[in-house]
Formats: structure tokens, C-alpha cells, sequence
């Protein structure tokens, strides 16, 4: 396992008494694509902050790509293991030209000059932005400036990507691209661990981790947990459409040959059943 | 309290010099008491708009009428105009700073000539309007509560002071859909009290069940308005793309693929529920 974690606590108060996270274990193989899924404040975030040390453990086990993450001496290799994309691309800007944007991480970690240009390119090749190295990035859309933050996070060669609702502030054209392009970083072996409420990006995951009040509700195929209408309901969250439809249209007696996940799925669903009958 | 926007125009030069027109010739009216939607891609100057009418911005070229009076003339009272209309801007709950949140609420009505019981009033009916019991809230740190709950505290602080017009930049991104409900619950509650409402969003769903009239927003230009349920069919006629249309229709373009064609007027899920329904009805396999 890539990451491993066991009886995973925390609480954000001093002594308090009201836990963040309470018992989770999490079990991510290399190159996986898991999404963990949970309306507001069922502790994601907080989750996934543990992986690269930005949150110190408190109690329970947390070992990633075999480093135990409690090892101070450790904490920088993790964050470089471990790339982390926010919410807010314009919150995660420390520069106003896009190449030396990218170039910011490298310099920290000291790679040599000569090698940063280079890296900078590949990483914009990535993302599908080269062309865009001198532009400020305050004059890009939203899905190009989320896709410029990214190409920060791969120059770093990380091994796993966090996306932290990285999509949530983008309209549906820029929540598209950086959709594609994490799917493509799937592909190219990485792995991926998406947090979102949008329950439509879960359905290409491997995996799917549903969170509820701190606690992991569920864990499995997108197929078993967004066609669960009882575990959605309990973890606050609403099913994607194609489910509820199929659920709306039983009621009225029309019977589908199996429960869609995607839009495509569903017509073929409905033009089967229309050709049934 | 009617919105007259009359060829409106807000350009503006950037350091190099480069001339950016956010805003072109945009006309439209916004009657008393709607619930307006804006759509547009990131950068069509959907923002700029909502700034422009609450008074954050001088247009550049034509006007903006409230009630007939232009807002931006000389002599024209700029202090009324803030009292009338109340903006909530994106991520507001970064907005909080207060120690507790009857005071953070309390804080717009600070020079409003209140009396305290009158604020307080104020206060609680503001916060029981977002839905919190107010005796459980008020003396809690609004640093401490989840983020759905702070983004309402923020609309909270906005609502106490009773604007005519209030306007709302992404107000949904970013909530979990059991939040996103109770907000467009609370604000259709807001509407339906005589406020006229104006509400910028990417979520098409949002637009489409809760807005009445849509004005939709390309490259600084209004490419469309009208009734929202028209602007979405003509918008789905006009473009093939997947801008501007909802979930349901973007099935509706699937099924008709497949020769399976529903009404043009489908448009929310209950739309393409019922035309199911009676497409499909009738008999099941075998």
C-alpha cells in the first residue's frame, strides 16, 4: 500500500472533546484513482492534510510510501511526495508570470538552475499550457490559473496528487479541463485522490471514500456506494441525476435493465428498455 | 425598485497600457421583486456587472437607473444607494471577523441610527431568516463553525440590513448540495418577502429552478435574457457546446441521438422525470 492508515484521530481543539476525525482507517494503492466524497465538514480535508504532514498526527498510524508520517526529519520528503492542489487557484499565486510561478517550488528544493527551464516546460506540457509562460496568471480563466497552480505541484514530480475541491470555484468549461487532466495523470501512473461533494467526478474513481462526521461511512466501487440511496442520504449527500432518475422512474413502474452512473449510460438504459417493449 | 440598465460600458487599461473592455453596451431592466440569474463563462464580466450595480463602479459609458434616478449622477444620494442594495460577494465567509456572531451580524447597523433592541431585533430576525436558532448561535465564534454555516452568518450580517435589491457573486460554489438547498430555500424565502434578487452562478441546475428571468453573459456582451426557461431552450438550440445547458437537456441531447425525442421545453430534472414518464409509460420488457 501506498498509504496506510490506521485508528486515524483528530480534534482541532486543545483537550477538547469533539473530534474531526475518529477511527479512520484509509488503505491507497500506487497509482489509484480515489475520490473521497462527504458534504461539509465530514472531515476530508482534514484527512488528506495528514498525508503530507501539513497536520500532525494525533493519534493512530499513518505510514505513506512506507514513511511514517510522525518523522519530522521526513516532513519535506513527504510534501514532495505528496502534491497538494486548494481550492482557490488565486490564493496559491506567489508570483505574476506564470513560468516563474512554476519555477517557485523547484528554487525551494534547490534544484540546479540549469535543470529548472526544462521542468518548468515539461510540467506546462502537462497541463496543456505551454504557450502561456509569460502571461500573469491573474489574466487566465479559472480552469487555466487551477491548471497553472497544478503544473506547480507535477514540477516537483509528486507521486500522489491531492486535489482539494479543486473544482469547486470553476465554472463548468474550467471543471472540465481539470477533470481531463487528472484523468490523464491517472493514466500516466499517478496517483490520485480527489476530494469534492460534486458527486459526478466520483464515478470514474477506482474508489470511492464516503466520509460522514468524521467517521469513513463506506468504502468501494463508485458503482455500490452512488447507487446506495440509504448511504447518500446518511453521508447528506444527493446522488448523481442518472441515479435518482432511475429510482423516480421505478417508482412509476418503469423498470430500467440496470442503475446508470453517467448521462450516457442512462440513454442507453432508456433506449434499451424503449426497444424492450 | 426597478433596474434600468441603458447601453452600459466599464472598460478599464491595464499597466502595459492594453484597453480591457469588461462591460459592452449591456440593456436590460430588472423589475421590482424578480429573482435574476447571470451566467457566463469566467471573465464575461458577470462580477463587473454586479459591482456596477451596486455602485462599486463607475460605468464608462451609458447608465444605470434605479427607481429612474441615475445612479452615478451628481447629486445623486450614494448612501441611500448602499442602504438599498446589499451585495454578498464570492467566498463572503472569509468576511467574518467578529468575536461572536450576533456582533459580526450587528456590525452593518453600527451607524444605522438602530437602538440596541432594535438591532438586536434585527440581528435575531436576520439570523432565524438563514435558518439558525439564535439563542444556540449568537454567542459562538463565527471562526468556529463549518463552512456552510459561516457563508450563511455572512449573508446574515448582509440581510440585517434589510436591502431592497441583494446581489449574490457564486453564492453556491462550494457547498455541499445540502447546503446549496437550504441557501436557494432561504433566498427563494427572501424573494418571495418582496426583495429582488440577483444571483451570479455556474451551477446551471441552480439557475434553472430557482431564477425567473436569466440574463447570460459572453466576452462582456449580453448575448441573451428573458424568462429563464426560454433563455435555456434557446441557448441549447443556439450552441451545441455543453455551455449554458443543464444536466437534463445535455440527456435530452443524448436520447435524441438514439431517435428518442422529448419536448424542447425539458429543462429541469422534474421536466425530463414527467416527459419520461410518459414517453416510457405503458408497459415494461416482455
Amino acid at each position: 500500500m501506498l498509504i496506510e492508515g490506521k485508528n486515524i484521530c483528530f480534534t482541532y481543539e486543545v483537550g477538547g472533546s469533539s473530534f474531526a476525525l475518529q477511527e479512520v482507517d484509509i488503505d491507497i494503492a500506487p497509482g489509484e484513482f480515489v475520490v473521497i466524497l462527504g458534504a461539509n465538514g465530514s472531515g476530508k480535508s482534514t484527512l488528506v492534510r495528514h498525508f503530507n504532514a501539513l497536520l500532525t498526527l494525533q493519534r493512530g498510524e499513518l505510514k505513506v510510501a512506507r514513511i511514517d508520517v510522525r518523522n519530522e526529519q521526513d516532513v519535506w520528503l513527504l510534501r514532495r511526495l505528496c502534491g497538494m492542489v486548494f481550492q482557490n487557484p488565486d490564493h496559491q499565486f506567489v508570483s505574476s508570470v506564470v513560468e516563474e510561478d512554476i519555477a517557485f517550488g523547484l528554487e525551494n528544493y534547490k534544484v540546479p538552475r540549469d535543470v529548472i527551464p526544462e521542468r518548468v516546460r515539461s510540467a506546462l506540457a502537462l497541463v496543456e499550457m505551454n504557450g502561456y509562460e509569460k502571461r500573469s496568471p491573474h489574466t487566465l480563466s479559472g480552469g487555466q490559473k487551477q491548471r497553472v497552480v497544478l503544473a506547480g505541484v507535477l514540477a516537483l514530480e509528486p507521486e500522489i496528487i491531492i486535489f482539494d475541491e479543486a473544482t469547486a470555484m470553476l465554472d463548468p468549461t474550467g471543471r472540465q479541463e481539470v477533470i481531463k487532466i487528472m484523468q490523464k495523470l491517472h493514466r500516466a501512473g499517478k496517483t490520485i485522490i480527489a476530494i469534492t461533494h460534486y458527486v459526478e467526478e466520483a464515478v470514474a474513481a477506482d474508489k470511492v471514500i464516503l466520509m460522514h462526521q468524521g467517521r469513513v461511512l463506506a468504502c468501494g466501487r463508485p458503482q455500490a456506494i452512488l447507487t446506495n440511496l440509504e448511504l447518500m442520504q446518511v453521508a447528506e449527500l444527493i446522488p448523481p441525476l442518472p441515479v435518482r432518475l432511475y429510482y423516480d422512474l421505478q417508482q412509476a413502474g418503469i423498470q430500467l435493465n440496470r442503475c446508470p452512473l453517467t448521462n450516457e449510460e442512462l440513454a442507453e438504459a432508456i433506449c434499451q428498455f424503449r426497444s424492450n417493449t | 425598485m426597478s433596474i434600468q440598465i441603458e447601453h452600459l460600458s466599464y472598460a478599464y487599461r491595464l499597466p502595459s497600457g492594453e484597453k480591457v473592455e469588461a462591460l459592452k453596451e449591456i440593456t436590460c431592466t430588472i423589475a421590482t421583486g424578480d429573482f435574476v440569474g447571470i451566467m457566463g463563462p469566467t471573465g464575461s464580466g458577470k462580477t463587473t456587472l454586479l459591482q456596477l450595480i451596486a455602485g462599486l463602479r463607475r460605468p464608462t459609458g451609458g447608465r444605470i437607473r434605479l427607481n429612474g434616478k441615475d445612479i452615478n449622477a451628481h447629486g445623486y444620494n450614494r448612501n441611500l444607494l448602499r442602504q438599498m442594495v446589499g451585495v454578498v460577494f464570492q467566498e463572503p465567509e472569509n468576511q467574518l471577523f467578529a468575536t461572536t456572531v450576533e456582533k459580526d451580524v450587528a456590525f452593518g447597523l453600527k451607524y444605522s441610527g438602530l437602538s440596541r433592541p432594535e438591532i438586536t431585533a434585527r440581528v435575531q430576525w436576520a439570523l432565524e431568516t438563514m435558518g439558525f436558532d439564535f439563542e444556540k448561535i449568537r454567542n459562538q465564534s463565527p471562526l468556529a463553525l463549518s463552512g456552510g454555516e459561516k457563508r450563511r452568518v455572512a449573508i446574515a450580517g448582509v440581510l440585517a440590513t434589510k436591502p431592497q435589491i441583494l446581489l449574490f457573486d457564486e453564492p453556491i460554489a462550494g457547498l455541499d448540495p445540502y447546503s446549496r438547498q437550504h441557501f436557494l430555500h432561504f433566498v427563494t424565502k427572501i424573494n418571495q418577502a418582496g426583495t429582488t434578487i440577483i444571483m451570479v452562478s455556474h451551477n446551471m441546475e441552480a439557475l434553472a429552478e430557482y431564477t425567473r428571468h436569466l440574463l447570460v453573459l459572453a466576452q462582456g456582451r449580453l448575448i441573451d435574457s428573458g424568462p429563464t426557461r426560454e433563455v435555456f431552450i434557446r441557448l441549447k438550440q443556439k450552441h451545441s457546446g455543453a455551455f449554458g445547458q443543464t444536466e437534463a437537456q445535455k440527456i435530452t441531447t443524448l436520447l435524441a441521438k438514439n431517435k428518442l425525442v422529448l419536448p424542447a421545453a425539458v429543462v429541469t430534472y422534474d421536466d425530463l422525470l414527467s416527459a419520461l414518464k410518459q414517453e416510457l409509460a405503458g408497459g415494461g420488457p416482455g
